[in-house]
């Protein structure tokens, strides 16, 4: 399935040097904004609070931020980037060339995870500038990290492709990732919720996500690290089977 | 330079004239579409039945009216729409089952002028070779910039170029793969004489070399001048396919009508052997001749006229045109 791989990495560059041209766009501005929850947060309201399950609470919300930051940015790469060649027609050339699905899902989610990550890592130096950090299994912490990169890359994908204006692709982003992180435990443990709530919660796959890579950097969890991988996998089959049946039934690309 | 016997030996017979890039009719067609049709979800038949062989090496003009169906015909060649029925093979492979061997041997330039904007001309143009799955060649990318007139323009964006150059940067593209097969869809839509001219000159070297072109266009005298074989298309329906030389000797054919004083209830026997028919109700003869014959006939005709003692006020002569073919063809299937 996948043997053009001058292709897959033709879109890829393609994809980067895009970011490479809104540097400031792309990696300064969340950086920015990811460093202004720190210090809100995580310096001015966090010295209020007390440790949350033995940990410091400006250390806490450092895996829910980078989660949050890795969402909406996979989410938005990766719409974008399919979006708006068929905004601009130029997904006729991607179409009539001899690449297979899989290559182009690999070069522009590639291309979008990759900078999801890169920007995680970033922000996760940038937290160690202003609160102790410890990360107990940096292994499973970049598992996740990729993971959920590539996971909100496909689904960012499939919001591309699904989106007839860029009002929808702003939509998904803001009415529905945004509310999903912050209500899935970012700022705090959704064990602070009344029991009914964190019923509730359970149904929120956001939770999944920054519960276990919270485990990853203090051991503490909302719920099992082995859930928390599970449903990861369980979001990214459902975001690959949606784009196999994209391609296969040319779903908004081809007419 | 040739004294006149040796221009005598050297005029190739009419046959010999055929450039040596086309293959004989016998051989297998490089495109080979059976019974395609499509109908999009709209519920508008786009295309019926179509069935099109696309020889090998040869310039094919495809002629149509707009919404005719040429657009999506290439658009399913290309693997941009989805066929309804029937099938498609480009040089033996299936569209289908075999397509990443059908597309790489194809080049498209669509009509829209749909580019990039921010990227460099070098880039884009780079990027789609490297889609095709080829190795990065930049002596070949500098020499279609060249040819196209672009290569000054290299590391310009593309948003900054005028609508002509964008055009040029879209043939560089399609070009930027080597392909065998290239589609030009309306190239000369909105383009100034001058590019007009550079990408005629393109096409005719891309030909000797052997690439087979497919163009589609609603100017009849492109077709004129590139085409070998012309099709036309109309309501989703090819409607002719024809040898450009065949349709040119029709084309050479010139009618004069000659308007009589009085009227007549048959061809006058004095003038049988002319073939003339009568028109406007017995006050109009009509012969028809072929200009590129060695005599037209006419002086004799307007002799015999004389000396059967008919008289005449007004003479009209008038040549159909490709045109006019396509004109009645398009109309005749309102």
């Amino acid at each position: 399935m996948i043997s053009n791989l001058r292709a897959v990495r033709a879109i890829y560059v393609f994809e980067m040097s895009r970011t490479g041209r809104t540097l400031l766009q792309s990696i300064v501005s969340p950086v920015l904004s990811t460093s202004l929850y720190f210090v809100v947060f995580g310096a001015a309201i966090g010295s209020r609070i007390s440790e949350i399950e033995g940990v410091p609470y400006g250390a806490f919300i450092v895996p829910g931020l980078i989660m949050l930051l890795l969402l909406t940015q996979s989410v938005a790469n990766a719409s974008f980037g399919i979006y708006f060649p068929r905004f601009t027609g130029t997904i006729y050339e991607i179409l009539s060339a001899p690449v297979s699905y899989g290559e182009i899902v690999l070069g522009y989610v590639g291309a979008a995870a990759t900078k999801s990550i890169v920007l995680g890592l970033i922000v996760l130096a940038t937290a160690g500038l202003f609160v102790p950090l410890q990360i107990a299994h940096p292994v499973w912490m970049l598992v996740f990290l990729v993971l959920t990169a590539v996971t909100f890359s496909l689904l960012g994908f499939i919001i591309g492709i699904w989106a007839d204006g860029f009002e929808k692709l702003q939509l998904v982003p803001l009415l529905v990732i945004t509310p999903l992180t912050f209500l899935g435990g970012t700022f705090y443990s959704i064990s602070v919720l009344p029991p009914a709530w964190q019923t509730v919660a359970l149904f929120n796959p956001v939770v999944y996500l920054i519960s276990g890579f919270r485990w990853a950097f203090f051991e503490t969890a909302d719920v099992h690290v082995g859930v928390s991988l599970g449903m990861t996998l369980v979001f990214l089959a459902a975001c690959l089977a949606t784009i196999a049946w994209i391609f296969r039934t040319g779903y908004r690309l081809k007419a | 330079m040739f004294s006149p016997a040796d221009s005598t030996l050297a005029d190739p017979s009419p046959a010999d004239r055929t450039p040596p890039a086309v293959a004989p009719a016998a051989t297998a067609p490089v495109i080979a579409i059976a019974g395609l049709s499509k109908t999009y979800a709209s519920g508008f038949q786009a295309l019926k039945t179509i069935d099109l062989d696309i020889r090998r090496g040869e310039i094919f003009a495809l002629l149509g009216p707009n919404g005719a169906g040429k657009t999506t015909l290439i658009s399913i060649v290309c693997g941009i729409v989805r066929a309804s029925t029937g099938r498609v093979t480009v040089d033996g492979h299936d569209i289908l089952a075999d397509y990443r061997a059908a597309r790489e041997l194809i080049g498209l330039v669509p009509q829209e002028l749909t580019t990039d904007a921010f990227e460099s001309v070098w880039d884009t143009v780079s990027f789609s070779r490297g889609l095709f799955g080829k190795p990065k060649n930049p002596a070949h990318i500098e020499k279609v910039l060249r040819d196209l007139s672009l290569w000054e323009k290299k590391d310009s964006k593309i948003m900054t170029l005028s609508g002509g150059m964008k055009r040029r940067v879209l043939i560089a593209k399609a070009l930027s793969h080597e392909p065998r097969i290239l589609f030009l869809d309306e190239p000369t839509a909105g383009v100034d004489v001058e590019l007009r001219k550079d990408m005629w000159e393109v096409v005719r070297r891309l030909r000797a070399s052997g690439v087979t072109i497919i163009l589609t266009t609603h100017y009849i005298e492109e077709a004129e001048q590139m085409a070998d074989r012309i099709g036309v298309i109309n309501k989703g329906e090819i409607v002719l396919v024809e040898e450009k030389a065949t349709l040119m000797r029709e084309l050479g054919r010139k009618q004069l009508t000659i308007l009589l004083n009085g009227r007549v209830d048959a061809v006058p026997e004095a003038l049988a052997g002319y073939g003339l028919t009568l028109a406007r109700e017995g006050t109009a003869l009509v012969y028809t001749y072929d200009t590129q014959g060695e005599r037209t006939g006419i002086t004799g005709l307007l002799q015999d006229l004389a000396r059967a003692g008919i008289e005449f006020h007004d003479l009209q002569t008038t040549q159909s045109s490709l045109e006019d073919i396509f004109v009645d063809l398009v109309r005749q299937r309102r």
